[in-house]
């Protein structure tokens, strides 16, 4: 753990019981909600840290980020008097770190000459600046069809065994805020072993740049060390947009781990469980973290959140995805049907929305013509899929002349403009270009919400 | 103020039980610690009180001083409320600093002592009772802001004016006059879970004027009336509710955010105070009043907000106004509710929930009618909820518990944002009661009555909805024809006149004469379709460009009737054209 606390001398031993994740101590006093904890254990002296979920008299409940197992009643239990923080500022950069801030890359423990408070504060409505400009990933799909927008939270919900965590990795290795001063913070939660080497050897570059913050739960760490890395990774993001001037990008992989690990100890503490047994604070619980992106009128710096979830039984309406898209603005869908056609990566444009798109693209955001060639193509997707159906019913033979082109149309788009290499980035010019000349596919009778001048652009090339 | 010191036993998130404060009524207000977090009290059992507390509860340990402070928990109502941004307790968040609750929190500007112009409408020794008239401030152009006498214990008694201060600027704590004894400021503060007291209510039977051709065609709600806008993620809940704030025809909208996003309220107060108000030139922001209490923001506040809009809403329906109060989302509300009931150990009901969830909801509808105030005057409270039922479940309970008690449902389809059909109000999962009761106060086409003119529109669409599967299983071309022309007007309604984008510079609000041109420009056309089909047959029918009728509510401004009218004749030709070589 890195140091942000300054911890007392007096020591408590007089834990009541254990049970869970939970332990409790008696004959405290003045000891306050929510603060931090130190358990040093009898004997081996091996620190475990919790905070405090309940006071009631001169009873503290402290919740165990490593759990109980193998502590005893003789452990040695110290409040620190106030709640988590840690140090935060440009140390952080460069750093790869274990799920609670621990380096793990032989470096000394992270400094910084301010602190900061893990669970943050609700930023003032009235002092946010609406998000104006882009994030550009390098995927050509999402940055013509579904551009991410600096300060926003925009999902990607996916199922397992899709490549979300490659595709989360190339985002977080390509993108960039234009000429602006940007880095990510890539908080992996419920990782195994052999995918957090595999993001560790994607972002090497990144990280070498010291544009980068690497934060790694493994599936082996302990399940509540994951409530925890969301909270640190934001925590450094908050600094380095608001006091570093940084427009930072947070990926957070894969929230239905951390939802889980919610879960967990909300049984241990006999809350009343909503549906699927997730705790009915997990929309706020959630909230508290997805709100903490955004823009400050008059600053520069900006949070631009990207979580990344998988759908159980690839359900939209599962609780985890489904309090996630009442929290985002947007959403990202991966597809299994469009991965089984080989396609990388496999984006469901149409069930795919960046609610904010109309802000951060477009005349003198990304190009004049950016937003009505989105909604052009996409239109003329829905309808290629409309007549796909029907082809699959009455076979293709059957369909008129501006029907076929449609289906061609449909595989020009998943080939030219979808399908992208792994380590591809795609500028966005090239990326409007092939929309353009995907969308030119069509006869120009279909093409109504596009410009002439668009059009003859296009005629003109030989 | 008589203040009692109590002291903190048991903390555990919002939740707080407080020793020591024997005198405590329910719904007190009380300051917990040092830090002072406002708390209400919500139980008492055997010298135990439990509080619910407002803002983060951190630090707060067991031996803390709790002061009660001999009143429940109440707004400030005054002239800086129009035009303003507040928290769930209607404290202003324009003066507090970038981040909420932090110690060292970087002020914000500090606020210049506002003053405002008042003008006496009453002398010493007049005779009023509570709800009479005092003066006014000058506080928005839009809006009338007068000062009334109070409503106090006895609401029909009248009292002497002993004194009253000439015209002139004035603190909002000012006293400006004093009635029967009792000095009458400025601000008033009022607990904002009860009621304001009216004269009366009265018949709900002006329409209010939304500015959505699906809501004032089909769905219609009345000042005074209440309506939920159920909807998954997604569907368009939060566009059509800035839709109605921004255009509806009520005098002061009250806009409470509740639970919701952040960026949402940066943009929505920011585009208040870029749009024009129709009505008076001046910012749309003057005559609205935003309570802001985002998702990440302290849990119970949100529950207290929605109660906050409310009693801000009475206040100016006191003053002879029409007010509409749009909740987004209620469903966070009742989380709040749930999480709340969860922890103080309250047996769970449905999914959780607490067994008054039904009456809380009941309740808070409740406070929206037309009435006559004490005053005399006539003014109205409409309340409009969003509702955010969980995975889409139109059976979940909050959804359930508000649509018994609404006069409109407005229902959000999956289905129809997905297909970009904005609004997504789905005509057949929605319903207004007051639908017929509010077909003589519109505007119709061609003389037609209203109710009849609905009932035409439902049937053409669901006409339309039933053929649609089998459209899909045998195609178009295997249908008679009468029946693809069914199709073909249920299509014309749905994209000519429903369909209305937010983001159309021409067609974000649709006035009563606008929508009517479109109605009858559409039936029109549809007549015209039925008559050419039976000539020139229907497949001839359904290949002419309705281009120039479809895109006539996007292409003609609010005003522009003769633009519709034009685009629509173009339509008329061409059919009249395809009947006519048919007959040759
Ligand atoms: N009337 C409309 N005109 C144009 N676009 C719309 C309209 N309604 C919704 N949309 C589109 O749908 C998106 C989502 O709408 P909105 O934010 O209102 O959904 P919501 O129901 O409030 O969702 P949530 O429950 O997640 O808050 C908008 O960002 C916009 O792109
Ligand atoms: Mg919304």
């Amino acid at each position: 753990m890195t140091t942000g606390t300054q911890w007392p001398d007096a020591e408590f031993t007089s834990v009541a019981s254990l049970r869970g994740p939970l332990m409790a101590v008696t004959g405290v006093r003045g000891v306050g909600f929510d603060e931090y904890v130190r358990i040093t254990e009898d004997g081996s002296g091996t620190r475990r840290y919790g905070t405090v979920v309940e006071v009631d008299g001169d009873t503290a409940v402290v919740q165990v980020l490593e759990g109980t197992s193998g502590l005893s009643q003789a452990a040695r239990v110290a409040f620190a008097g106030a709640p988590l923080r840690i140090p935060v500022g440009p140390g952080w950069l460069g750093r790869i770190c274990d799920g609670r801030g621990g380096p793990t890359d032989g470096g000394p423990p992270v400094f910084g000459a301010r602190t900061a408070p893990v669970n943050g504060f609700p930023m003032n409505p009235t002092r946010r600046e609406p998000p104006a400009e882009p994030v550009l990933t390098g995927v050509r799909c999402i940055d013509s069809l579904a551009t991410l927008v600096r300060g926003q939270k925009l999902p990607v919900f996916s199922v397992p065994g899709l490549p979300h965590l490659e595709l989360a990795t190339q985002i977080a290795a390509q993108a960039t805020a234009g000429d602006e001063a940007f880095c990510v913070v890539f908080a992996g939660m419920d990782l195994t072993h052999a995918d957090a080497a595999y993001v560790r050897d994607a972002l090497e570059e990144r990280a070498a740049a010291g544009e980068l913050t690497l934060l790694v739960n493994t599936s082996d760490a302990p399940v509540l060390e994951r409530i925890l890395t969301p909270r640190i990774a934001l925590t450094v993001a908050e600094d380095l947009a608001f006091a570093e001037g940084r427009h930072v990008l947070v990926v957070l992989v894969d929230m239905t781990s951390y939802a889980e690990a919610l879960r967990e100890v909300s049984a241990a503490r006999d809350e009343i469980p909503a549906r699927r047994a997730y705790p009915g604070y997990l929309y706020s619980d959630l909230a508290s973290l997805y709100e903490r992106c955004g823009r400050i009128r008059g600053a520069p710096g900006s949070v631009t959140i990207l979580p990344v979830l998988t759908m159980p039984g690839g359900d939209i309406t599962h609780p985890v995805p489904d309090l996630t898209g009442y929290i985002t603005e947007g959403q990202i869908v991966l597809s299994p049907e469009v991965a089984a056609r080989g396609v990388y990566p496999p984006i469901d444009p149409l069930s795919s929305l960046s609610r904010l798109m109309r802000h951060g693209a477009g005349p003198g955001r990304t190009a004049p013509e950016h937003l009505p060639l989105a909604a052009q193509l996409l239109a003329a997707l829905a309808r290629a899929r409309q007549v796909r159906d029907l082809a699959d019913l009455v076979g293709a033979d059957a369909l008129g002349p501006t029907d076929r082109h449609y289906l061609d149309f449909q595989d020009e788009f998943e080939h030219r403009l979808v399908d992208q290499g792994r380590t591809e980035r795609c500028p966005l010019a090239q990326a409007l270009e092939r929309c353009r000349q995907v969308a030119l596919t069509l006869p120009r009778s279909e093409l109504t919400m596009l410009p002439e001048s668009l059009l003859d652009a296009g005629a003109a090339e030989p | 103020m008589d203040e009692v010191t109590g002291a903190v036993r048991r903390v555990a998130g919002p939740l707080v039980e407080l020793d020591g404060l024997p005198g405590a009524a329910m719904a007190e207000l009380v300051l917990l610690g040092a830090a002072e977090i406002p708390g209400e009290v919500v139980s008492i059992r055997g010298g135990v009180l439990t509080v619910q507390a407002y803002e983060y509860t951190g630090g707060l340990a067991p031996g803390d001083p709790a002061r009660s402070q001999g009143r429940p928990l109440s707004a400030a109502l005054g002239p800086g409320l129009l035009g303003g941004v507040f928290d769930g307790l209607l404290r202003p968040l324009a003066n507090t600093g970038i981040w909420l609750g932090a110690p060292a929190a970087t002020p914000g500007p500090a606020a210049a002592e506002r003053v405002w112009r008042f003008t006496p409408a009453a002398k010493p020794g007049d005779l009023v009772a509570p709800g009479h008239r005092l003066g006014s401030v000058a506080a928005a152009r839009a809006v009338e802001h007068r000062i009334l006498v109070p409503p106090g214990p006895d609401p029909g008694v009248t009292r002497r004016v002993d004194r009253i201060a000439p015209a002139g600027e004035y603190p909002a704590d000012a006293v400006v006059a004093e009635v029967g004894g009792v000095p009458v400021a400025v601000t008033e503060h009022w607990p904002v879970r009860r009621p304001r007291p009216v004269a009366r209510r009265v018949d709900a039977n002006a329409l209010l004027h939304t500015g959505q051709r699906a809501l004032d065609l089909l769905f219609p709600i009345a000042k005074g009336g209440t309506a939920a806008v159920p909807g998954g993620f997604g569907t368009g809940k939060t566009v059509l509710l800035q839709q109605i704030a921004k255009w509806c025809d009520a005098d002061v909208i009250v806009y409470v955010g509740c639970g919701e996003r952040g960026n949402e309220m940066a943009e929505v107060v920011d585009e208040l105070s870029r749009l024009e108000d129709p009505r008076t030139g001046g910012r749309l922001a003057e005559r609205t009043v935003v309570i802001a209490n985002t998702s990440n923001m302290p849990m119970m506040a949100r529950e207290a907000s929605v109660y906050t809009g409310v009693c801000v809403a009475e206040y100016f329906r006191d003053m002879g106004h029409d007010v509409v109060v749009i909740a987004d989302s209620t469903s966070r509300w009742a989380e709040a509710l749930r999480e709340f009931a969860s922890r103080s150990g309250a047996l769970p009901a449905e999914e959780g929930f607490p067994a008054n969830l039904a009456s809380a909801l009941a309740a808070f509808y409740e406070r929206a009618g037309a009435v006559q105030t004490l005053g005399g005057e006539r003014g109205s409270v409409t309340v409009i909820g969003a509702v955010s039922p969980p995975g889409g479940d139109l059976a979940e309970p909050v959804t359930v518990h508000t649509e018994r008690v609404v006069r409109a449902r407005w229902t959000l389809d999956r289905d129809l944002a997905y297909a970009r059909h904005y609004p997504a109000v789905s005509w057949a999962e929605s319903f207004s009661r007051d639908a017929a009761a509010l077909a003589e106060d519109a505007a119709a086409p061609g003389g037609e009555d209203l109710s009849s003119l609905r009932n035409r529109l439902a049937r053409i669409l669901s006409r339309a909805d039933r053929l649609v599967d089998l459209v899909d299983l045998v195609g178009i071309a295997a249908l008679p024809p009468a029946e693809r022309m069914d199709v073909l007007a249920g299509r014309l309604v749905r994209e000519g006149v429903l369909q209305q984008s937010a983001l159309s510079e021409a067609d974000a609000h649709s006035p009563a004469a606008k929508t009517a041109a479109l109605v009858e420009a559409v039936l029109d056309v549809i007549d015209a379709c039925d008559r050419a089909a039976q000539t020139a047959g229907p497949a001839a029918v359904e290949g002419v460009d309705f281009g120039p009728l479809l895109r006539a509510r996007d292409e003609a401004g609010p005003e522009n009737l003769d633009a519709v009218f034009a685009r629509r004749d173009r339509v008329l030709g061409a059919l009249a054209d395809l009947a006519g070589e048919a007959a040759r």
